[in-house]
């Protein structure tokens, strides 16, 4: 099994994220992460999919994206490409434990972004590792709310996707 | 102009000359813009047979089947006959009524989310949401059924866009920036193919339904006579070469013959012409072909490696490939593997146990292909399907009918009443079973309605007969819920009572006669055959089996 991101770029029309999804779903792929946003053109969306699967698999996810008539570019950007994810996570925050965590946040570049009596939402972007490893040391404090983008992705150098 | 004349319109600028459906409210406003049109419009008596009609038309014809029903109920009767077109590559454009735009997502009377339940089956589908794309959308509607890898496309109109004022302005062509099938083979891969088959001392031909779809008929032909390589074809291949030349040894598969699988598995190449591997086809994926290289030719790139291993792929329209492969081809004897396979074909040939006392199913396709060679003929599902593909050797392309991937019980008739429509001075056969005819036998109605005079064989065994088979095989005889009791029934009364023609045939001295009969009359016509009850189709592949493991009846 290997972990792919995808790039797929489909036309903004109302019912395409419907499309994609039920590929998935119908073809009996997983997604693991799935982030939609707009692209440098208004009538393009850019979705990053990161997909488990076995070669033979990740080749039909990739191939069967591209019938879809409003796809209309789908890349692998699992090698050599930036990544980036982000987090926000509501921690438990009491006064005798919040200069720990305003320090392990320092040292990650993760922001506060909110300030309560008990707790802070903090703001975190990296790569998935990161991120990951930013969590665990959350995870002492206690968790209360977390939310994560899921990852998106650009290929590194001159070239694009479009 | 009202949108719903304009729809019209287009439909007749598209060279529409039939649609099939059935009207309902929300879908009004088009049919009373058809009332002036010179399109003919085919009212069946259920939505399900009026795509399966509008698909047996596609198929026959080549042209893209139109069918029309109304939102809600209408819609999702479409949905079985859609599927059995998606999985058969079939263009089709289906429009349906929906509800007002301001109504949609309110549970309204007859709404049903129509674009969401044929999202998986449908090659692309549209929800009309402003008039203004009305007519963009129905450009590429047909568009897209048509190119590429043919299907079928779905249009739902809400009624209020129907009923819009909307200038008539249509495109005379599309742009689809996600949407460029790649018609032309890699010339790459192409010499990489004539290398191969150059090389081959065993090469065969598989021919599937792309043949057909891209009218490579020729191509294989030329294809086959000049490597010289024998030609197999799968079921929605029949036809892609006619079944009497020397070099044609059937189809293969689950019930294919068994020198065309033997065949196969002996190969040393495989050049597959517009297929897609399917499991009735290839028996077991890992042991297909096994000292076989494979060249896989067809348009769809997903198709490619998708159940099989491919060593040669080529992308693009089966009839260039070919033209351009038959260009650098050389031809050379490879007198071994002929003397080889002619011995297969001998030893092996296609029998059944003949009785004088009780009809043989087999013996009725026989008889029909001696009477009718030249027949359109169209099949139900199951053990009637498969005595056809058998049984029946088709000459032409678009000559059979069946529907292959889905495998729709009640597909046949209908699908034959669409082939009718569209050649009416053929003769078109049903070869049916009773379980399937009866999942559409309403059509009666609708084929005398109409004049349409197809002639419906049902091999009656009072079984959903493929089912028991198996049941019999793979469950000890344990007939659970396949008996068709029903000792009273008469499909002769019943085809009367429709105003059309019925002949009940108990003896095989009858058989030819009663053919003869139904062929001569100018009415639809149904004859009910009494066959042997527990007759069994072999040979039989086991399902999971490789292609080597073949069942016989002895």
């Amino acid at each position: 099994m290997k972990r792919c991101t995808i790039a797929v770029l489909v036309e903004n029309k109302p019912g395409v994220l419907a499309r994609v999804s039920s590929l998935f779903r119908r073809r009996g792929f997983n997604i693991e992460s799935l982030a939609v946003g707009t692209t440098e053109r208004p009538d393009i969306s850019r979705m990053t999919i990161v997909v488990r699967g076995d070669d033979r698999t990740l080749e039909q996810v990739m191939k069967q994206l591209n019938k879809l008539i409003e796809v209309i570019k789908v890349s692998d950007l699992s090698e050599n490409s930036v990544e980036r994810e982000l987090a926000l996570i509501k921690v438990h925050a009491p006064p005798a434990k919040r200069s720990e965590i305003i320090e392990i946040a320092n040292i990650f570049r993760a922001r506060i972004v909110d300030v309560a009596r008990d707790s802070f939402i903090i703001e975190i972007t990296g790569d998935e590792e990161k991120v990951n490893a930013f969590v665990d040391l959350m995870r002492q404090f206690g968790i209360k709310e977390m939310a994560r983008t899921g990852k998106i992705s650009m290929a590194r150098g001159s070239k694009t996707v479009g | 102009m009202r949108a719903a004349d304009a729809i019209v319109k287009a439909l007749e600028m598209e060279g529409v000359e039939h649609i099939f459906g059935i009207p309902g409210g929300a879908i009004l406003e088009v049919y009373d813009a058809l009332y002036d049109s010179e399109i003919v419009h085919i009212l069946t008596r259920h939505e399900q047979a009026a795509v399966h009609a509008a698909d047996g038309y596609a198929r026959a014809t080549g042209k893209v089947g139109v069918a029309f029903a109304t939102s809600g109920p209408g819609a999702t009767n479409t949905v079985t006959g859609i599927a059995t077109a998606y999985m058969d590559s079939s263009p089709l454009v289906v429009m349906t009524g929906q509800v007002p735009r301001a109504m949609i997502g309110n549970d309204a009377f007859q709404e049903a989310d129509t674009t969401g339940i044929t999202m998986p089956i449908t090659k692309h589908n549209y929800l009309v949401t402003d008039e203004r794309q009305l007519l963009r959308i129905i450009k590429e509607a047909f568009h897209i059924a048509s190119t590429g890898r043919p299907g079928p496309v779905l249009i739902d109109l809400p009624r209020d866009v129907t009923m819009a004022d909307i200038e008539f302005d249509y495109p005379d062509k599309v742009d689809l920036i996600g949407y460029k099938p790649k018609i032309k083979g890699h010339p790459k891969q192409i010499k990489k193919a004539v290398d191969m088959i150059m090389q081959s001392e065993r090469p065969i031909i598989l021919a599937g339904g792309g043949v057909r779809l891209s009218n490579a008929h020729e191509e294989v032909l030329k294809l086959a006579e000049t490597i010289p390589a024998f030609v197999v074809t799968t079921l929605m291949g029949k036809g892609a070469i006619p079944e009497t030349h020397p070099l044609c040894l059937g189809f293969i598969g689950m019930h294919g013959t068994k020198y065309g699988n033997y065949a196969v598995m002996e190969a040393d190449l495989i050049i597959a012409i517009g297929c897609r591997f399917s499991d009735r086809t290839v028996g077991k994926f890992s042991e297909f072909a096994p000292e076989a290289k494979i060249i896989h030719i067809d348009i769809d790139p997903a198709e490619i490696g998708k159940n099989v291993r491919v060593d040669v792929p080529i992308v693009g329209d089966a009839k260039l490939i070919l033209q351009e492969m038959i260009k650098m081809i050389k031809t050379k004897q490879r007198k071994e593997w002929f003397e080889r396979v002619d011995k297969l074909k001998r030893k092996y040939p296609l029998k059944y146990n003949r009785d004088e006392n009780v009809i043989k199913p087999q013996f009725v396709v026989e008889k029909i292909y001696e009477l009718m060679p030249d027949a359109i003929v169209t099949t139900e599902v199951g053990q009637n399907q498969m005595w056809a593909a058998q049984y029946f050797k088709v000459k032409y392309p678009r000559q059979f009918i069946t529907s292959g991937g889905l495998g729709t019980m009640g597909f046949g008739f209908p699908a034959a009443m669409g082939a009718q429509v569209a050649f009416p001075d053929k003769i078109v056969v049903d070869i049916a079973g009773d379980g399937s005819f009866l999942m559409n036998i309403q059509e009666l109605a609708t084929c005398v309605d109409y004049d349409i005079p197809v002639k419906v064989c049902v091999l009656n065994n009072a079984y959903l007969g493929m089912v028991r088979q198996w049941q019999q095989l793979f469950y000890k005889r344990r007939y659970s819920a396949t008996r068709l009791r029903y000792p009273e029934l008469s499909f002769e009364k019943i085809a009367k009572g429709f105003g059309a023609h019925g002949i009940t045939v108990e003896k095989p001295s009858e058989v030819e006669d009663a053919l003869k009969e139904a062929f001569d009359v100018d009415k639809p016509v149904v004859i009910d055959f009494h066959v042997e009850v527990e007759e069994n189709v072999f040979p039989f592949v086991p399902p999971g089996r490789s292609l080597r493991e073949v069942l016989d009846g002895e």
